[in-house]
């Protein structure tokens, strides 16, 4: 019985660290969509010529983040004039060759903001499959291989869904369902994809009005449900039905996406709010709000008993997860499009608009500084990290951060 | 002729129905035309994918061809399995039909973006021998394969210090909007005339009424009386007193139609225009609208299409409608409704219109005076 036990717990430990160790960026702010990742501890905290592994040309246009899945890189992107040409890229994490690239037409409108661009949603992954959403609203399943797998055209099933500022929430894998926000003025809904097939498990009616935010998960009654946030607040679904399971009626912005903990959501609402929904379900009791405390476009990052977010002037504000009372800021060179990630190595990365990489150390009583390069392109992506290594792009470029050698 | 078979029965295969003979793929292809909206067909359609995805290049003319009776959602497919097919040639240095590819591109019934990805791979296989290829695109129906000669036409000009002759003939042929552009200002600087209206096809006179009311923006699915048909005579009740048609014409050179220039910047307000379009012949056509506000287009007393969304940017050809115009008088009815919202980049009212053909290029009306634009 207790060799039993040992073994058993001897696997768990195991478990636990291949798990912690091998943790990848599987979406849009990583595996829990707070831009915080275990692992990566030797994730070096420079950047620069000495830790640049890799860089990799780009077709097309696109802000979208890497994802990465063991040893593969994917990107997004989009191409030609009128970005119509919509990409999947798929890149060796060893040395940043391109081992394929699968092109698609848009069957959506293609016109955006000359800020954003049609390549803006993040793709995600369940580790077999590649589902990648473009601002057009064309929504592919690629295998590893980037055999297709099943197309949606949704706004030729669904007409007036588009924002001629471009879309770019991205979608996110929660149980067997593929959730994504079309989120516009006219038809606005959000929707639940089976993973197979890409046919609509649900589809519910969304505020009518723009929304540039990504859904998150979070927990809910011990079960993963996913927090749909719009200009009229943030409403939690069932992955698998779209069912309502509490609503949060207070507003929040429709820029800046939301970062989980655990059941607790820190939302940018009114500052910034955090609550827990209530387990019978209904309107959720903010656990504090700071009225302040106003993220830009970057979105917030949660690490531990921490949260991070940069306002409209630059500054890295951290303040403790469960008061949101502030414990130190410091102010960056920005601005910022992207949003800061972090994984267990104690730093967090960021990069400005110019393609500032700025890297601050998180532990001592205040925020550091200890690495800035410059990457000399426009950078509005969110960087990614996975395995020890930290990927961002930009609209012509790929890069890998890592020790030599990794 | 099995894609037109297909198009009208789409239930002639049934789902799950998989042909396995990957050295026909005409079979494989039909499947994948059959998918539908909403993702109806999408697992029958894999299915074909990975049987089509392990023919030969001989597979590849077939496929090309296939897209052109395709749907939108089927043409993916069908290019993602060329693309898979010439992946692996490459790889396995197995030879890509070169000549094959090159009587397709020839071929302008098909596809145009069927041709421009026959083009692409004809680059890969030999891009000295393509590249020859491209001064011939210069009235190409493919937008894309005439752009590449536009291009070279816009190097040759500057190349011989800015010909004015060859710019000319670089705009006669350009149909992407920042291409004309880009032309448009070197003419001008060379003191040449541009008439961008005109190439564009814009529609410049109209007969316009309002304001009627857009409270709350109801105003929007409100039935006014000019839906209900149109008498350039009448006279109705408008939001704040008696409204009458009045013409409005535009000389901008992107047809902007301005609301604001007879009616002032009013806000939740709903206004008409009204434009008979005299075609020669009966055939199809495009209505490219760009416009910022809420709006709905009818052709021939048919709405075409309706959209509620206020302020979120507009550009040339945002919304391409594909109509087919009758011989002789067509009425276009267009509603435009502004909003409640005060920024100062809410205060456009107006829209620009279009008749042009599927590759852009502009259908005069016959009623079209010779210079619309002053």
């Amino acid at each position: 019985m207790n060799r039993l036990l040992s073994i058993s717990l001897l696997g768990a430990t195991l478990l636990f660290f291949c798990g912690s160790t091998r943790a990848e960026w599987h979406r849009f702010r990583g595996p829990d969509g707070n831009g915080y990742i275990s692992g990566s501890k030797e994730l070096p905290p420079e950047l620069g010529e000495n830790t640049l592994a890799w860089k990799a040309p780009l077709p097309g246009r696109g802000l979208g983040s890497p994802i990465v899945i063991g040893d593969r890189v994917i990107v997004s992107a989009a191409s030609g004039p009128h970005q119509d040409k919509l990409q999947i890229l798929c890149f060796s994490n060893q040395d940043g060759s391109e081992l394929w690239r699968r092109s698609f037409w848009a069957t959506g409108r293609t016109m955006c903001h000359k800020k954003t661009c049609v390549a803006a949603p993040t793709p995600t992954t369940d580790g077999k499959h590649i589902y990648a959403l473009w601002s057009s609203n064309d929504l592919i399943s690629v295998d590893l291989e980037g055999n297709l797998r099943w197309m949606r055209g949704l706004t030729l099933d669904y007409p007036n869904a588009s924002n001629s500022l471009g879309m770019s929430s991205s979608p996110l894998i929660a149980g067997n369902t593929l959730v994504a926000q079309i989120e516009n003025d006219s038809e606005s809904f959000a929707a639940g994809f089976d993973l197979d097939s890409g046919a609509n498990k649900w589809k519910i009616a969304r505020p009518k009005m723009a929304n540039w935010t990504s859904p998150v998960t979070m927990k809910f009654g011990g079960q993963t449900i996913v927090a749909l946030q719009s200009g009229k607040g943030v409403m939690g679904v069932a992955p698998s039905t779209g069912s309502e399971l509490w609503n949060f009626s207070k507003g929040a912005s429709t820029i800046p996406s939301g970062a989980a903990a655990g059941d607790t959501l820190i939302v940018p609402s009114r500052g910034l709010t955090a609550f827990r929904p209530n387990a019978k379900g209904g309107e959720p009791v903010s656990l504090w709000n700071q009225k302040t405390q106003k993220p830009a476009t970057a979105s917030p990052l949660v690490t531990g008993d921490r949260f991070y977010f940069v306002n409209s002037a630059g500054v890295l504000t951290a303040a403790d997860r469960k008061t949101g009372d502030r414990l130190w800021r410091i102010r960056l060179k920005g601005p910022f499009s992207g949003s800061p990630v972090a994984c267990q190595n104690g730093h967090l990365y960021l990069f400005n608009e110019e393609g500032l990489g700025q890297v601050v150390r998180l532990s001592g009583d205040e925020g550091e500084v200890v690495s800035e390069f410059e990457l000399r392109e426009t950078i509005l992506a969110t960087p990614s990290i996975a395995q020890d290594s930290l990927y961002i792009r930009s609209d012509q470029t790929l890069w890998k951060f890592a020790k030599k050698g990794n | 002729m099995i894609a037109r078979l297909v198009a009208l029965c789409p239930a002639f295969f049934l789902p799950g129905q998989v042909l396995s003979n990957p050295e026909d793929p005409a079979q494989h292809i039909a499947i994948i035309q059959a998918v539908g909206p909403k993702g109806a067909g999408n697992p029958e359609a894999a299915a074909a994918f990975q049987a089509l995805s392990g023919a030969k290049a001989s597979s590849i003319l077939p496929l090309l061809r296939a897209i052109e009776e395709s749907n939108p959602i089927a043409r993916n497919w069908l290019r993602s399995a060329v693309e898979v097919i010439v992946e692996r040639e490459l790889t396995d240095k197995k030879p890509l039909p070169f000549e094959e590819l090159k009587k397709f591109l020839a071929d302008r019934t098909q596809a145009p973006e069927a041709r421009r990805l026959a083009f692409d791979l004809m680059l890969a296989i030999d891009r000295e021998t393509s590249e020859k290829l491209i001064p011939g695109f210069i009235d190409d129906p493919s937008t894309e394969l005439r752009r590449d000669a536009v291009a070279l036409l816009m190097t040759s000009s500057r190349k011989a210090g800015e010909d004015a002759t060859t710019y000319r003939k670089a705009l006669d042929a350009a149909r992407d909007v920042d291409q004309i552009q880009e032309i448009a200002k070197a003419l001008t600087e060379l003191k040449e005339k541009v008439d961008l209206s005109r190439h564009f096809g814009f529609l410049t006179n109209w007969q316009v009424i309002g304001p009627f009311h857009n409270n709350e923006r109801k105003g929007f699915a409100e039935v006014f009386p000019p839906e209900k048909g149109v008498d350039l005579e009448a006279s109705y009740e408008g939001k704040e007193s008696e409204v009458t048609w009045q013409a409005l014409s535009t000389d901008d050179p992107y047809g902007k139609v301005d609301f604001n220039k007879p009616y002032g910047k009013l806000k939740e307000v709903t206004g008409y225009a009204y434009h008979e379009f005299d075609a020669g012949e009966a055939r199809p056509a495009e209505l490219r609208l760009g416009c910022k506000n809420a709006w709905k287009i009818w052709l021939n007393g048919k709405l075409v299409f309706e959209r509620d969304e206020y302020h979120r940017g507009q550009r040339i050809d945002q919304y391409i409608m594909p109509v087919e115009l009758r011989k002789g008088s067509n009425t276009i009815l267009l509603k435009l409704c502004q909003n409640e919202q005060k920024q100062d980049w809410t205060v456009q009212w107006e829209f620009q219109l279009r008749v042009c053909d599927a590759t852009g290029t502009a259908i005069l009306a016959t009623n079209r005076p010779e210079s619309e634009t002053k």
